[in-house]
Protein backbone atom coordinates (compact mmCIF):
# COMPACT_ATOMS: atom_id res chain seq x y z
CA UNK A 1 0.00 0.00 0.00
CA UNK A 2 2.51 2.36 0.88
CA UNK A 3 4.40 1.26 -1.79
CA UNK A 4 1.77 2.65 -3.99
CA UNK A 5 1.55 5.44 -2.51
CA UNK A 6 5.34 6.60 -2.76
CA UNK A 7 4.90 5.25 -6.80
CA UNK A 8 2.03 7.85 -6.94
CA UNK A 9 3.51 10.32 -5.85
CA UNK A 10 6.57 9.65 -7.69
CA UNK A 11 4.57 10.06 -10.70
CA UNK A 12 2.82 13.21 -9.52
CA UNK A 13 6.29 14.72 -9.30
CA UNK A 14 7.47 13.18 -12.97
CA UNK A 15 4.38 15.07 -14.17
CA UNK A 16 4.93 18.20 -12.67
CA UNK A 17 8.51 18.33 -14.53
CA UNK A 18 7.13 17.72 -17.36
CA UNK A 19 4.82 20.16 -16.89
CA UNK A 20 7.40 23.22 -16.63
CA UNK A 21 9.78 21.55 -19.22
CA UNK A 22 6.96 22.13 -21.32
CA UNK A 23 5.73 25.58 -19.96
CA UNK A 24 9.13 26.59 -20.62
CA UNK A 25 10.37 25.15 -23.95
CA UNK A 26 7.36 25.13 -26.29
CA UNK A 27 5.44 28.86 -26.20
CA UNK A 28 8.66 29.81 -28.90
CA UNK A 29 7.36 26.74 -31.03
CA UNK A 30 3.47 28.39 -31.23
CA UNK A 31 5.27 31.41 -32.79
CA UNK A 32 7.04 29.68 -35.13
CA UNK A 33 4.10 27.69 -35.87
CA UNK A 34 1.81 30.56 -36.66
CA UNK A 35 4.18 32.26 -38.97
CA UNK A 36 4.74 29.32 -40.93
CA UNK A 37 1.04 29.02 -40.95
CA UNK A 38 0.60 32.79 -41.99
CA UNK A 39 3.56 31.96 -45.02
CA UNK A 40 1.94 29.38 -46.10
CA UNK A 41 -1.34 31.11 -46.69
CA UNK A 42 0.88 34.00 -48.11
CA UNK A 43 2.62 31.46 -50.36
CA UNK A 44 5.83 32.42 -48.78
CA UNK A 45 8.37 29.62 -47.82
CA UNK A 46 8.57 31.58 -44.67
CA UNK A 47 11.14 31.48 -41.40
CA UNK A 48 11.86 28.24 -40.60
CA UNK A 49 9.41 26.66 -37.43
CA UNK A 50 11.75 27.16 -35.04
CA UNK A 51 12.98 30.64 -35.62
CA UNK A 52 11.98 32.18 -32.55
CA UNK A 53 13.98 30.22 -30.46
CA UNK A 54 17.35 31.37 -32.47
CA UNK A 55 16.09 34.97 -32.01
CA UNK A 56 15.28 34.69 -28.17
CA UNK A 57 19.01 33.58 -27.87
CA UNK A 58 20.63 36.24 -30.50
CA UNK A 59 18.94 38.68 -28.29
CA UNK A 60 19.69 37.20 -25.16
CA UNK A 61 23.59 37.44 -25.99
CA UNK A 62 23.58 41.41 -27.43
CA UNK A 63 24.43 44.49 -25.45
CA UNK A 64 21.62 46.46 -23.92
CA UNK A 65 21.16 49.96 -24.80
CA UNK A 66 19.20 52.30 -21.90
CA UNK A 67 18.26 55.56 -22.05
CA UNK A 68 18.78 57.83 -19.38
CA UNK A 69 15.53 58.59 -18.52
CA UNK A 70 14.47 55.46 -17.81
CA UNK A 71 14.92 54.00 -14.19
CA UNK A 72 14.60 50.16 -12.68
CA UNK A 73 11.15 50.34 -13.60
CA UNK A 74 12.56 50.09 -17.64
CA UNK A 75 13.84 46.79 -16.62
CA UNK A 76 11.20 45.58 -14.22
CA UNK A 77 8.53 45.50 -17.06
CA UNK A 78 9.90 42.97 -19.13
CA UNK A 79 11.23 40.84 -15.92
CA UNK A 80 7.87 40.78 -13.97
CA UNK A 81 6.01 40.25 -17.23
CA UNK A 82 8.08 37.40 -18.16
CA UNK A 83 7.68 35.79 -14.40
CA UNK A 84 4.11 36.35 -14.32
CA UNK A 85 3.21 34.45 -17.58
CA UNK A 86 5.43 31.86 -16.43
CA UNK A 87 3.71 31.41 -12.87
CA UNK A 88 0.29 31.52 -14.65
CA UNK A 89 1.60 28.53 -16.69
CA UNK A 90 2.13 26.60 -13.08
CA UNK A 91 -1.32 27.05 -12.26
CA UNK A 92 -2.91 26.11 -15.97
CA UNK A 93 -3.39 21.63 -15.75
CA UNK A 94 -1.88 20.97 -19.37
CA UNK A 95 -2.93 17.22 -19.20
CA UNK A 96 -5.13 15.19 -16.70
CA UNK A 97 -2.65 15.45 -14.13
CA UNK A 98 -2.86 18.49 -11.18
CA UNK A 99 -0.74 21.31 -12.31
CA UNK A 100 2.40 21.92 -10.18
CA UNK A 101 0.85 24.90 -8.17
CA UNK A 102 -2.33 24.62 -7.03
CA UNK A 103 -5.06 25.63 -4.28
CA UNK A 104 -8.71 26.43 -3.92
CA UNK A 105 -9.34 29.95 -5.25
CA UNK A 106 -5.84 30.22 -7.79
CA UNK A 107 -8.33 30.80 -10.55
CA UNK A 108 -8.27 34.63 -8.91
CA UNK A 109 -4.43 34.54 -9.07
CA UNK A 110 -4.61 33.26 -12.59
CA UNK A 111 -6.11 36.31 -13.52
CA UNK A 112 -4.16 38.86 -11.97
CA UNK A 113 -1.00 37.38 -12.88
CA UNK A 114 -2.02 38.09 -16.30
CA UNK A 115 -2.90 41.69 -14.94
CA UNK A 116 0.20 42.15 -12.83
CA UNK A 117 2.34 41.46 -16.11
CA UNK A 118 0.20 43.68 -17.98
CA UNK A 119 0.82 46.76 -15.56
CA UNK A 120 4.51 46.64 -15.51
CA UNK A 121 4.99 46.22 -18.91
CA UNK A 122 2.71 49.12 -19.09
CA UNK A 123 4.73 50.79 -16.31
CA UNK A 124 7.95 50.42 -18.24
CA UNK A 125 6.81 51.51 -21.79
CA UNK A 126 5.49 55.10 -19.51
CA UNK A 127 9.00 54.97 -17.55
CA UNK A 128 10.60 55.72 -21.02
CA UNK A 129 8.84 59.30 -21.16
CA UNK A 130 7.84 58.64 -24.91
CA UNK A 131 4.67 59.88 -25.95
CA UNK A 132 4.56 57.35 -28.45
CA UNK A 133 4.73 54.49 -26.16
CA UNK A 134 2.72 56.56 -23.32
CA UNK A 135 -0.07 56.10 -26.28
CA UNK A 136 0.36 52.60 -26.31
CA UNK A 137 0.10 51.57 -22.73
CA UNK A 138 -3.29 52.97 -22.35
CA UNK A 139 -4.46 51.22 -25.47
CA UNK A 140 -3.24 48.09 -23.86
CA UNK A 141 -4.92 48.96 -20.86
CA UNK A 142 -8.15 50.38 -21.74
CA UNK A 143 -8.64 47.18 -24.12
CA UNK A 144 -7.78 44.81 -21.04
CA UNK A 145 -10.10 46.12 -18.81
CA UNK A 146 -12.60 44.59 -21.64
CA UNK A 147 -10.88 41.55 -21.61
CA UNK A 148 -10.78 40.54 -18.39
CA UNK A 149 -14.51 40.58 -17.56
CA UNK A 150 -14.95 38.13 -20.29
CA UNK A 151 -11.93 35.64 -18.40
CA UNK A 152 -13.64 36.33 -15.80
CA UNK A 153 -16.99 35.35 -16.68
CA UNK A 154 -16.08 32.02 -18.55
CA UNK A 155 -14.01 31.19 -15.39
CA UNK A 156 -17.21 31.28 -13.15
CA UNK A 157 -18.95 29.60 -15.56
CA UNK A 158 -16.20 26.48 -15.46
CA UNK A 159 -16.38 27.13 -11.54
CA UNK A 160 -19.87 26.64 -11.68
CA UNK A 161 -19.86 23.55 -14.07
CA UNK A 162 -17.36 22.09 -11.66
CA UNK A 163 -18.06 23.38 -8.25
CA UNK A 164 -14.27 23.75 -8.26
CA UNK A 165 -12.45 27.36 -7.46
CA UNK A 166 -8.94 25.89 -8.66
CA UNK A 167 -7.64 25.26 -12.10
CA UNK A 168 -6.96 22.04 -11.31
CA UNK A 169 -10.25 20.91 -9.98
CA UNK A 170 -12.01 22.83 -13.01
CA UNK A 171 -10.63 20.47 -15.28
CA UNK A 172 -10.13 17.09 -13.21
CA UNK A 173 -13.31 16.08 -13.63
CA UNK A 174 -13.74 15.13 -17.67
CA UNK A 175 -15.71 18.54 -19.00
CA UNK A 176 -16.89 15.58 -21.58
CA UNK A 177 -19.67 14.87 -19.68
CA UNK A 178 -20.62 18.62 -19.30
CA UNK A 179 -20.65 18.89 -22.93
CA UNK A 180 -24.10 17.11 -22.91
CA UNK A 181 -26.03 19.52 -20.33
CA UNK A 182 -24.10 22.58 -21.00
CA UNK A 183 -22.60 22.64 -24.59
CA UNK A 184 -23.98 25.70 -25.59
CA UNK A 185 -22.53 27.94 -22.90
CA UNK A 186 -19.31 26.01 -23.32
CA UNK A 187 -19.34 26.57 -26.62
CA UNK A 188 -19.83 30.39 -25.92
CA UNK A 189 -17.15 30.30 -23.54
CA UNK A 190 -14.52 28.85 -25.79
CA UNK A 191 -15.44 31.82 -28.51
CA UNK A 192 -15.28 34.20 -25.94
CA UNK A 193 -11.93 32.76 -24.58
CA UNK A 194 -10.48 32.62 -28.11
CA UNK A 195 -11.32 36.54 -29.10
CA UNK A 196 -9.64 37.21 -25.38
CA UNK A 197 -6.43 35.11 -26.41
CA UNK A 198 -6.77 37.05 -29.41
CA UNK A 199 -6.77 40.51 -27.74
CA UNK A 200 -4.77 39.55 -24.99
CA UNK A 201 -1.86 38.82 -27.54
CA UNK A 202 -2.44 41.54 -29.73
CA UNK A 203 -2.69 38.93 -32.85
CA UNK A 204 -4.02 40.77 -35.92
CA UNK A 205 -7.79 41.16 -35.07
CA UNK A 206 -6.83 43.42 -33.01
CA UNK A 207 -3.02 44.32 -33.40
CA UNK A 208 -0.85 43.12 -36.34
CA UNK A 209 2.30 41.61 -34.26
CA UNK A 210 4.68 42.41 -37.52
CA UNK A 211 4.21 46.14 -37.52
CA UNK A 212 6.50 48.54 -36.12
CA UNK A 213 5.45 51.57 -37.98
CA UNK A 214 1.49 51.73 -37.68
CA UNK A 215 0.20 54.70 -35.13
CA UNK A 216 -2.44 52.07 -34.22
CA UNK A 217 -0.50 49.21 -32.63
CA UNK A 218 -0.82 48.86 -29.42
CA UNK A 219 1.83 45.84 -27.88
CA UNK A 220 4.53 46.39 -29.88
CA UNK A 221 5.11 50.16 -29.82
CA UNK A 222 5.59 49.56 -26.00
CA UNK A 223 8.64 47.41 -26.07
CA UNK A 224 9.83 49.46 -29.02
CA UNK A 225 12.34 51.36 -26.45
CA UNK A 226 13.80 47.65 -24.66
CA UNK A 227 16.67 45.82 -26.40
CA UNK A 228 19.34 42.98 -25.97
CA UNK A 229 17.94 40.68 -23.24
CA UNK A 230 15.27 42.81 -22.02
CA UNK A 231 13.44 42.35 -25.74
CA UNK A 232 14.49 38.51 -25.72
CA UNK A 233 12.56 38.74 -21.97
CA UNK A 234 9.82 40.41 -23.60
CA UNK A 235 9.55 37.99 -27.17
CA UNK A 236 9.87 35.11 -24.59
CA UNK A 237 7.20 36.10 -22.24
CA UNK A 238 4.81 36.98 -24.33
CA UNK A 239 5.10 33.31 -26.00
CA UNK A 240 4.25 32.12 -23.17
CA UNK A 241 1.45 34.13 -22.02
CA UNK A 242 0.35 32.96 -25.60
CA UNK A 243 0.70 29.12 -24.67
CA UNK A 244 -0.65 29.97 -21.28
CA UNK A 245 -3.91 31.34 -22.91
CA UNK A 246 -3.97 28.90 -25.95
CA UNK A 247 -3.76 25.80 -23.60
CA UNK A 248 -6.91 27.75 -21.67
CA UNK A 249 -8.75 27.45 -24.54
CA UNK A 250 -7.53 24.19 -25.61
CA UNK A 251 -8.78 22.63 -22.34
CA UNK A 252 -12.18 24.32 -22.55
CA UNK A 253 -12.86 23.37 -26.48
CA UNK A 254 -11.04 19.93 -25.97
CA UNK A 255 -11.56 18.63 -22.29
CA UNK A 256 -8.95 15.52 -22.39
CA UNK A 257 -9.91 12.41 -20.79
CA UNK A 258 -8.12 9.57 -22.20
CA UNK A 259 -7.75 7.93 -18.52
CA UNK A 260 -3.90 7.67 -19.51
CA UNK A 261 -2.11 10.24 -17.89
CA UNK A 262 0.91 9.89 -20.89
CA UNK A 263 -1.42 9.47 -23.48
CA UNK A 264 -3.22 12.97 -22.34
CA UNK A 265 0.53 14.45 -22.73
CA UNK A 266 0.21 13.15 -26.30
CA UNK A 267 -2.94 14.43 -27.49
CA UNK A 268 -2.23 17.73 -25.53
CA UNK A 269 1.25 18.74 -27.40
CA UNK A 270 -0.57 18.35 -31.08
CA UNK A 271 -3.05 20.07 -29.83
CA UNK A 272 -1.77 23.24 -29.02
CA UNK A 273 0.03 22.98 -32.31
CA UNK A 274 -3.47 23.22 -34.17
CA UNK A 275 -4.68 26.02 -31.74
CA UNK A 276 -1.29 27.94 -33.24
CA UNK A 277 -3.08 26.95 -37.28
CA UNK A 278 -6.44 28.07 -36.08
CA UNK A 279 -4.20 31.62 -35.05
CA UNK A 280 -2.36 31.43 -37.73
CA UNK A 281 -5.42 31.14 -40.62
CA UNK A 282 -7.48 33.74 -38.48
CA UNK A 283 -4.44 36.22 -39.28
CA UNK A 284 -3.79 34.94 -42.90
CA UNK A 285 -8.11 35.33 -43.60
CA UNK A 286 -8.69 38.28 -41.51
CA UNK A 287 -7.94 42.24 -42.01
CA UNK A 288 -7.08 44.16 -38.97
CA UNK A 289 -9.99 45.88 -36.83
CA UNK A 290 -10.07 49.24 -37.20
CA UNK A 291 -9.26 50.88 -33.51
CA UNK A 292 -12.63 52.07 -32.68
CA UNK A 293 -14.16 48.73 -33.36
CA UNK A 294 -11.90 46.44 -31.06
CA UNK A 295 -14.12 47.57 -27.96
CA UNK A 296 -17.40 46.42 -29.80
CA UNK A 297 -15.45 42.88 -30.36
CA UNK A 298 -14.37 42.72 -26.89
CA UNK A 299 -17.44 43.92 -25.42
CA UNK A 300 -19.21 40.89 -27.59
CA UNK A 301 -16.62 38.67 -25.63
CA UNK A 302 -17.85 39.35 -22.84
CA UNK A 303 -21.50 39.57 -23.47
CA UNK A 304 -21.12 35.66 -25.00
CA UNK A 305 -18.95 34.86 -21.99
CA UNK A 306 -21.90 36.42 -19.42
CA UNK A 307 -24.72 35.27 -21.58
CA UNK A 308 -22.80 31.74 -21.27
CA UNK A 309 -22.85 31.90 -17.05
CA UNK A 310 -26.80 33.30 -17.30
CA UNK A 311 -26.95 30.09 -19.34
CA UNK A 312 -25.75 27.82 -16.61
CA UNK A 313 -27.10 29.73 -14.07
CA UNK A 314 -30.67 28.95 -15.23
CA UNK B 1 -36.41 16.08 -31.37
CA UNK B 2 -36.83 18.94 -28.81
CA UNK B 3 -33.31 18.54 -27.46
CA UNK B 4 -32.66 21.31 -30.42
CA UNK B 5 -34.94 23.64 -29.25
CA UNK B 6 -32.17 24.68 -26.42
CA UNK B 7 -29.23 25.39 -28.97
CA UNK B 8 -31.41 26.86 -31.67
CA UNK B 9 -33.01 29.49 -28.55
CA UNK B 10 -29.52 30.10 -28.15
CA UNK B 11 -28.73 31.11 -31.17
CA UNK B 12 -31.66 33.46 -31.45
CA UNK B 13 -30.31 35.15 -27.90
CA UNK B 14 -27.03 35.84 -29.86
CA UNK B 15 -28.96 36.99 -32.93
CA UNK B 16 -30.75 39.68 -30.64
CA UNK B 17 -27.35 41.09 -29.48
CA UNK B 18 -26.09 41.37 -33.13
CA UNK B 19 -29.22 43.27 -33.91
CA UNK B 20 -28.81 45.35 -31.15
CA UNK B 21 -25.34 45.90 -31.78
CA UNK B 22 -25.00 46.09 -35.62
CA UNK B 23 -25.18 49.43 -37.30
CA UNK B 24 -25.05 48.43 -40.73
CA UNK B 25 -28.68 47.93 -41.43
CA UNK B 26 -28.16 45.17 -43.69
CA UNK B 27 -26.85 43.27 -41.54
CA UNK B 28 -29.66 43.95 -38.68
CA UNK B 29 -31.97 42.51 -41.30
CA UNK B 30 -30.02 39.62 -42.02
CA UNK B 31 -29.85 38.65 -38.48
CA UNK B 32 -33.94 39.43 -38.01
CA UNK B 33 -34.54 36.74 -41.29
CA UNK B 34 -32.15 34.00 -39.90
CA UNK B 35 -33.64 34.57 -36.99
CA UNK B 36 -37.22 34.19 -38.76
CA UNK B 37 -35.79 31.06 -40.11
CA UNK B 38 -34.75 29.26 -37.21
CA UNK B 39 -37.77 30.18 -35.17
CA UNK B 40 -40.04 28.14 -37.96
CA UNK B 41 -37.52 25.59 -37.66
CA UNK B 42 -38.47 25.83 -33.92
CA UNK B 43 -41.77 25.29 -34.65
CA UNK B 44 -41.15 22.60 -36.27
CA UNK B 45 -38.96 20.47 -33.37
CA UNK B 46 -41.65 21.68 -31.01
CA UNK B 47 -44.42 19.93 -32.17
CA UNK B 48 -44.09 16.09 -31.08
CA UNK B 49 -45.40 15.13 -34.88
CA UNK B 50 -45.40 16.28 -38.41
CA UNK B 51 -48.48 17.02 -39.64
CA UNK B 52 -49.65 19.32 -42.79
CA UNK B 53 -51.15 22.57 -41.19
CA UNK B 54 -48.45 22.36 -39.00
CA UNK B 55 -45.78 22.07 -42.20
CA UNK B 56 -47.77 24.68 -44.01
CA UNK B 57 -47.51 27.44 -41.09
CA UNK B 58 -44.25 26.51 -40.25
CA UNK B 59 -43.09 26.82 -43.89
CA UNK B 60 -45.31 30.00 -44.68
CA UNK B 61 -42.94 31.56 -41.46
CA UNK B 62 -39.72 30.48 -43.08
CA UNK B 63 -40.84 31.62 -46.03
CA UNK B 64 -42.01 35.04 -44.67
CA UNK B 65 -39.81 35.82 -42.41
CA UNK B 66 -36.57 34.46 -44.30
CA UNK B 67 -37.46 36.12 -47.32
CA UNK B 68 -40.16 37.77 -48.37
CA UNK B 69 -39.58 40.61 -45.34
CA UNK B 70 -36.20 40.93 -46.14
CA UNK B 71 -36.82 41.35 -49.15
CA UNK B 72 -39.09 44.16 -48.78
CA UNK B 73 -36.84 45.98 -46.54
CA UNK B 74 -33.82 45.48 -49.01
CA UNK B 75 -35.69 47.22 -51.19
CA UNK B 76 -37.50 49.81 -48.64
CA UNK B 77 -33.62 50.77 -47.85
CA UNK B 78 -31.83 50.60 -51.44
CA UNK B 79 -34.94 52.89 -51.92
CA UNK B 80 -33.91 55.50 -49.66
CA UNK B 81 -30.40 54.90 -49.52
CA UNK B 82 -30.09 54.29 -46.01
CA UNK B 83 -27.09 52.09 -45.30
CA UNK B 84 -26.84 52.61 -41.26
CA UNK B 85 -28.28 53.59 -38.01
CA UNK B 86 -26.30 56.96 -37.46
CA UNK B 87 -26.88 58.14 -34.18
CA UNK B 88 -28.91 55.69 -32.19
CA UNK B 89 -30.18 57.22 -28.78
CA UNK B 90 -28.58 55.08 -26.66
CA UNK B 91 -25.09 53.61 -28.75
CA UNK B 92 -24.43 50.40 -29.90
CA UNK B 93 -22.63 48.93 -27.09
CA UNK B 94 -24.39 50.50 -24.49
CA UNK B 95 -27.86 48.95 -25.88
CA UNK B 96 -25.70 45.65 -26.29
CA UNK B 97 -25.19 45.98 -22.60
CA UNK B 98 -28.55 46.93 -21.98
CA UNK B 99 -29.97 43.50 -23.91
CA UNK B 100 -27.87 41.41 -21.90
CA UNK B 101 -29.63 43.30 -18.35
CA UNK B 102 -32.66 42.46 -19.79
CA UNK B 103 -31.44 38.87 -20.71
CA UNK B 104 -30.33 38.12 -17.08
CA UNK B 105 -33.41 39.41 -15.56
CA UNK B 106 -35.69 37.08 -18.61
CA UNK B 107 -34.11 34.09 -17.45
CA UNK B 108 -34.35 35.46 -13.56
CA UNK B 109 -37.99 36.16 -14.10
CA UNK B 110 -38.87 33.06 -16.57
CA UNK B 111 -38.30 31.14 -13.29
CA UNK B 112 -40.74 32.99 -11.37
CA UNK B 113 -43.50 31.87 -14.16
CA UNK B 114 -45.85 29.46 -12.67
CA UNK B 115 -45.08 27.33 -16.07
CA UNK B 116 -46.40 23.91 -17.48
CA UNK B 117 -43.94 20.91 -15.49
CA UNK B 118 -42.87 20.01 -18.72
CA UNK B 119 -41.25 23.53 -20.28
CA UNK B 120 -39.74 24.38 -17.37
CA UNK B 121 -36.15 23.20 -17.87
CA UNK B 122 -36.63 24.94 -21.48
CA UNK B 123 -34.70 27.93 -22.41
CA UNK B 124 -38.04 29.09 -24.84
CA UNK B 125 -39.30 31.38 -22.19
CA UNK B 126 -36.35 33.22 -20.82
CA UNK B 127 -35.27 33.42 -25.24
CA UNK B 128 -38.94 34.47 -25.42
CA UNK B 129 -38.95 37.28 -22.86
CA UNK B 130 -35.37 38.36 -24.02
CA UNK B 131 -36.02 38.50 -27.42
CA UNK B 132 -39.43 40.60 -26.65
CA UNK B 133 -37.04 43.12 -24.59
CA UNK B 134 -34.60 43.43 -27.38
CA UNK B 135 -37.37 44.16 -29.57
CA UNK B 136 -38.17 46.86 -27.26
CA UNK B 137 -34.84 48.59 -26.94
CA UNK B 138 -34.59 48.42 -31.26
CA UNK B 139 -38.03 49.98 -31.10
CA UNK B 140 -37.60 52.53 -28.47
CA UNK B 141 -33.50 53.57 -29.59
CA UNK B 142 -33.33 54.20 -32.84
CA UNK B 143 -34.20 56.77 -34.98
CA UNK B 144 -34.44 55.47 -38.59
CA UNK B 145 -38.12 54.30 -39.13
CA UNK B 146 -36.73 51.09 -41.02
CA UNK B 147 -34.54 50.27 -37.46
CA UNK B 148 -38.46 50.73 -36.02
CA UNK B 149 -39.55 48.56 -38.12
CA UNK B 150 -36.79 45.95 -37.40
CA UNK B 151 -37.08 46.57 -33.59
CA UNK B 152 -41.38 45.23 -34.52
CA UNK B 153 -40.09 42.35 -36.67
CA UNK B 154 -37.36 41.00 -33.42
CA UNK B 155 -40.32 42.15 -30.95
CA UNK B 156 -42.83 39.59 -32.42
CA UNK B 157 -40.21 37.11 -33.23
CA UNK B 158 -40.18 36.77 -29.10
CA UNK B 159 -44.45 36.38 -29.05
CA UNK B 160 -44.00 33.61 -31.32
CA UNK B 161 -41.25 32.11 -29.41
CA UNK B 162 -44.16 32.47 -26.44
CA UNK B 163 -45.99 30.72 -29.37
CA UNK B 164 -44.48 27.89 -29.82
CA UNK B 165 -45.20 26.78 -26.01
CA UNK B 166 -48.58 27.17 -26.82
CA UNK B 167 -48.62 24.96 -30.04
CA UNK B 168 -51.13 22.23 -29.56
CA UNK B 169 -53.79 25.20 -27.73
CA UNK B 170 -53.47 27.45 -30.73
CA UNK B 171 -55.29 26.96 -33.59
CA UNK B 172 -53.02 27.51 -36.69
CA UNK B 173 -55.36 29.89 -38.35
CA UNK B 174 -54.59 32.16 -35.35
CA UNK B 175 -50.32 31.53 -36.45
CA UNK B 176 -51.32 32.23 -40.09
CA UNK B 177 -53.27 35.35 -39.17
CA UNK B 178 -50.36 36.68 -36.97
CA UNK B 179 -47.84 35.91 -40.07
CA UNK B 180 -50.22 37.69 -42.49
CA UNK B 181 -50.61 41.06 -40.08
CA UNK B 182 -46.49 40.67 -39.78
CA UNK B 183 -46.34 40.66 -43.39
CA UNK B 184 -48.66 43.39 -44.51
CA UNK B 185 -47.27 45.72 -41.23
CA UNK B 186 -43.91 45.22 -42.68
CA UNK B 187 -45.38 46.01 -46.37
CA UNK B 188 -47.16 49.05 -45.19
CA UNK B 189 -43.79 50.43 -42.44
CA UNK B 190 -41.92 50.02 -46.39
CA UNK B 191 -43.97 52.09 -48.11
CA UNK B 192 -44.86 54.55 -45.28
CA UNK B 193 -40.43 55.09 -44.87
CA UNK B 194 -40.48 55.56 -48.49
CA UNK B 195 -42.96 58.37 -48.10
CA UNK B 196 -41.19 60.46 -45.30
CA UNK B 197 -38.22 60.16 -47.10
CA UNK B 198 -39.91 61.76 -50.48
CA UNK B 199 -41.34 63.98 -47.60
CA UNK B 200 -38.94 65.04 -45.27
CA UNK B 201 -35.70 64.28 -47.76
CA UNK B 202 -34.34 62.26 -44.53
CA UNK B 203 -35.80 58.88 -42.78
CA UNK B 204 -35.24 59.87 -39.25
CA UNK B 205 -38.29 59.87 -37.17
CA UNK B 206 -37.41 62.85 -34.95
CA UNK B 207 -38.29 65.33 -37.55
CA UNK B 208 -42.11 63.50 -37.01
CA UNK B 209 -42.27 65.03 -33.38
CA UNK B 210 -42.19 68.27 -34.86
CA UNK B 211 -44.83 70.37 -35.40
CA UNK B 212 -44.65 73.09 -38.47
CA UNK B 213 -46.91 74.97 -39.71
Amino acid sequence: MSARLVHMEWLAVIHAVVHVLVVLAMPPLLLGVIAKTKAVFAGHVGPPVLQPYYDVVKLLQKGSVFSTTTTWMFLAGPVVSLATAVSAGMLMPLGSHAAPISFEGDLILFAYLLALGRFFTASAALDTGSAFEGMGAAREVTFACLAEPAVFFALLVLAKLSDSLSLTGMFREPLFAKWDAAGASLVLVTVSLFIVLLAENSRIPFDDPNTHLELTMIHEVMVLDHSGPALGMILYGAAVKLFVLSAFVLRVALPLDTGNAWLDWLLFLPGMLVVAVVIGIVESTMARLRLVNVPKVLVAACLLAAFGLVLVLK
Amino acid sequence: MAEWLDPLAVVVVLLNFVALGASHLRTVIRAVAVQGVLLGIMMLLAHGGISVPLCLVASAAIVLKGVVIPRVLFHAIREVSIRREIEPIIGFIASQLFGAVGTGLAVVFARTLPIEREHTGLLLVPASLATVFAGFLIMATRRKAISQVLGYLVLENGIFIFGLLLLEAMPFLVEAGVLLDLFVATFVMGIIVHRISQEFSTVNTKVLTALKD
